[in-house]
């Protein structure tokens, strides 16, 4: 037996112990309330795979068989998707999204696909919202919630309380946001970057907590109901028409539909997301967007070039909470009742997900992020708990991987070429 | 007037359980500059172990002093594991790399722990029955009696025995003049013949250790806890460790004092609904006026 082949077998025991002592307790003694008091019941057969897996990884891990050629594959896979991005990445962005337009009357498409679709549709536009503040200007923000939350409330209560139209409230929510980003950003942005994440998290966890305690405004834990439904262009989806009122379907003369509000709820979002992210290509190449991208790189290079860091933050994190804000009046209209557990911190911690996984600045990474966490593991709904788990999972081993997402894109949009090269 | 002591008396315990959650942050925060954000989930963790101990022993019928000696051991022992494995896997390939990627990491490190417990033992809240009553009561005459109890005590001598030791720890043995060391110039601690990586592991596993001691002691104080807890101490812990200055050991414990009293002055006097929104509201302000806090050192960007 070599020595080498002995340093494995030898980590492998210890990785086997470490993992006893892990798993043992928390999951080999199980907790139950029986009665008044607490009960432990042993489970020891998860235990034993557990632990064998650990040291069966470990053995491969160290016979190196697994490392260079598994992640040396996996590697190579996500940066030929990079550059195929990068050269070809207008043709896909087209065809995706005319799939998009299509894909409502595809005949595959059922109830269950569309909300699932409008679900996705909802996070990518926050993800891009995200995106300009996180990808572009390179501020981590863990209270993005907190601007979803005020638009999706503030389009609520505007509503219910003076019945204006959805596309009144829109803007409405979008601005209310948008001061809300810059009352948060004025005193915080100057901060470093993980005391910034601290702080925004903090703001988050603020906001939800006013909106569970101010019964008189936000009806506390119980949320607002009775939200208004979106109208087509002033034409209700309402199935009993009163006389004299003209409904969708008997405007254009269909067979009533439920899916006929689910399918103009989709093109909303879609809408939405498009102009989202359609603003955000536009603003990258301007002064503003440049600036960002450089702050990102080298705040103290920004300083001395006269860039004013705090408000050029500013004006990101601002326009990021106004997406945030149109997404969440959108959310209100579709699930016509707001409640603060809508908002609560893991939302942040999915939308900030979807950002960094799909690499930080990279709208397409956007969407294919978005599609794999939130679409993939619809799929697998009834096992939610370890849902969450590998999704954090998912961040941990991104980052130890690859630090920079699936899809980098971490090149400035214009950067000074070197003299001589090519 | 009473009721003033009485929430001083609470302040001062619950400020102890913070404390000893915060040296945890400041301890990683100055030896490698970053936020651990799973430090709160490592504290749950440590409450489930002692909950889990409290209960097992609690059937052999062995004296209690016994008992809380012996739990105290075993939930930082294993609790040591977790900040040991969670150090080597989420963060140490991430030395070097960008400075948000540890806090991502760790942040998906924090999701991972959390859904973690809660698939293994269940989402419901744990209860305990009381292990220590009983308590001395003061004003006996007035309206409102003080009572300082038993477990307060407890909790209280504990941690100023901790402290103690750690103090000593750090100041005066091998190991702690190699972490402070560390904490200064990690690359000429590395050349004068100090195994780095190692220093990093044993200040995890001295964070998580005393993190899981504020958890047996949440699980003896409050009676109930569950998967969720660690998210609102641990926010409430890196508050404490900002404001008595980041990277500073009595500082760390002064913050966590200060938090705990802040938190029941709150609710004591101005409103419980907003307790935690006071504790926010502190990190912000601090982070925003005084971001070295107390006793910290100011932080000099270098380019």
């Amino acid at each position: 037996m070599s020595s080498e082949l002995r340093t494995i077998i030898k980590d492998s025991l210890f990785t086997g112990l470490i993992s006893l002592a892990l798993f043992g307790p928390i999951v080999g003694l199980k907790t139950s309330s029986k009665g008044a008091g607490l009960f432990v019941t042993p489970s020891w057969t998860p235990v034993i795979f557990l632990v064998s897996a650990c040291i069966i990884g470990r053995f491969l891990i160290g016979l190196n068989s697994i490392r260079k050629k598994e992640i040396g594959f996996i590697s190579k896979i996500t940066s030929r998707v990079s550059n195929y991005m990068d050269n070809k990445g207008k043709h896909f962005a087209i065809t995706g999204v005319l799939f998009a337009v299509v894909f409502p009357f595809l005949p595959f498409t059922d109830r269950y696909i569309m909300d699932v679709s409008i679900m996705i549709l909802t996070y990518i536009m926050l993800g891009w919202g995200l995106n300009i503040v996180v990808g572009l200007a390179g501020l981590l923000d863990l209270g993005y919630v907190a601007f979803y939350a005020v638009g999706a409330y503030s389009y609520a209560l505007i509503a219910t309380t003076f019945g204006w139209s959805f596309w009144v409230c829109l803007p409405l929510a979008g601005l209310f946001a948008a001061f809300f980003g810059i009352l948060l950003g004025f005193p915080v942005l100057r901060l470093r970057g993980d005391y910034l994440a601290i702080v925004t998290l903090g703001f988050g966890e603020i906001i939800r907590i006013i909106l569970i305690n101010w019964y008189e405004v936000t009806n506390g834990p119980d949320g607002i109901t009775g939200i208004p439904r979106p109208t087509f262009f002033g034409l209700p989806f309402k199935k009993i028409v009163e006389d004299g009122e003209n409904s969708f379907h008997t405007f254009f003369n269909l067979e009533y539909s439920t899916m006929h509000r689910i399918i103009f709820l989709y093109y909303l979002i879609l809408f939405l997301a498009l102009i989202t992210n359609y603003f955000t290509l536009k603003i990258r190449k301007l002064p503003v967007g440049r600036a960002w991208e450089a702050l990102r790189e080298d705040e103290i290079a920004c300083k001395s070039l006269g860039v004013n860091p705090t408000n050029t933050k500013l004006t990101a994190f601002a326009i990021g909470a106004t997406f945030g804000g149109f997404a969440g009046a959108f959310f209100a209209t579709r699930q016509a009742f707001v409640s603060p557990e809508s908002f609560t911190f893991i939302e942040s911690a999915i939308i900030v997900a979807i950002v960094v996984l799909g690499g930080m600045g990279s709208q397409t990474g956007v969407v294919l992020a978005t599609i794999f966490l939130i679409g993939i593991t619809e799929m697998f709904r009834d096992l939610e708990q370890y849902r969450m788990i590998a999704f954090g999972g998912a961040m941990v081993l991104i980052m130890v991987f690859k630090p920079k997402g699936i899809l980098a894109n971490r090149k400035p949009t214009i950067t000074l070429r070197e003299h001589n090269s090519k | 007037m009473e009721y003033f002591i009485q929430q001083l008396i609470n302040g001062i315990t619950l400020g102890s359980i913070y404390g000893l959650i915060a040296i945890g942050y400041t301890m990683v925060y100055g030896i490698i500059g970053m936020i651990n954000f799973a430090h709160g989930d490592i504290f749950m963790i440590g409450a489930f172990i002692a909950l889990i101990a409290f209960i097992l022993f609690g059937l052999t019928g062995v004296a209690l002093p016994i008992i809380l000696f012996l739990v105290l051991l075993i939930a930082m022992l294993f609790t040591a594991c977790y900040g040991w494995t969670v150090e080597k896997l989420a963060y140490k390939p991430l030395r070097g790399s960008f400075r948000l990627a540890p806090l991502i990491s760790a942040l998906g490190m924090s999701i991972v722990l959390q859904n973690y417990v809660q698939v293994a033992q269940g989402a419901r809240v744990k209860p305990l029955q009381p292990l220590i009553s009983g308590g001395i009561e003061f004003f006996q005459n007035s309206e409102f009696v003080v009572t300082l109890s038993y477990l307060q005590i407890f909790i209280v001598i504990l941690t100023i025995v901790l402290m103690t030791m750690f103090t000593f720890l750090i100041t005066k043995t091998d190991l702690g003049r190699a972490q402070r060391a560390c904490e200064q110039d990690r690359t000429m601690t590395a050349l004068l013949g100090i195994n780095v990586d190692r220093t990093i592991s044993i200040t995890f596993i001295l964070g998580s250790s005393l993190a899981s001691v504020a958890g047996m002691m949440f699980v003896l104080y409050y009676g109930v806890i569950d998967f969720y807890i660690g998210f609102l101490a641990g926010v409430k812990a890196f508050t404490a460790a900002v404001l008595g200055g980041i990277g500073s050991l009595p500082g760390a414990m002064l913050g966590g004092l200060l938090i705990g009293l802040i938190e029941t002055m709150w609710s004591g006097y101005v409103s419980i609904e907003y307790k935690d929104v006071a504790a926010f509201s502190v990190l912000i302000i601090t982070l925003i006026f005084f971001p070295t806090g107390f006793l910290g050192k100011p932080d000099i960007e270098k380019v």
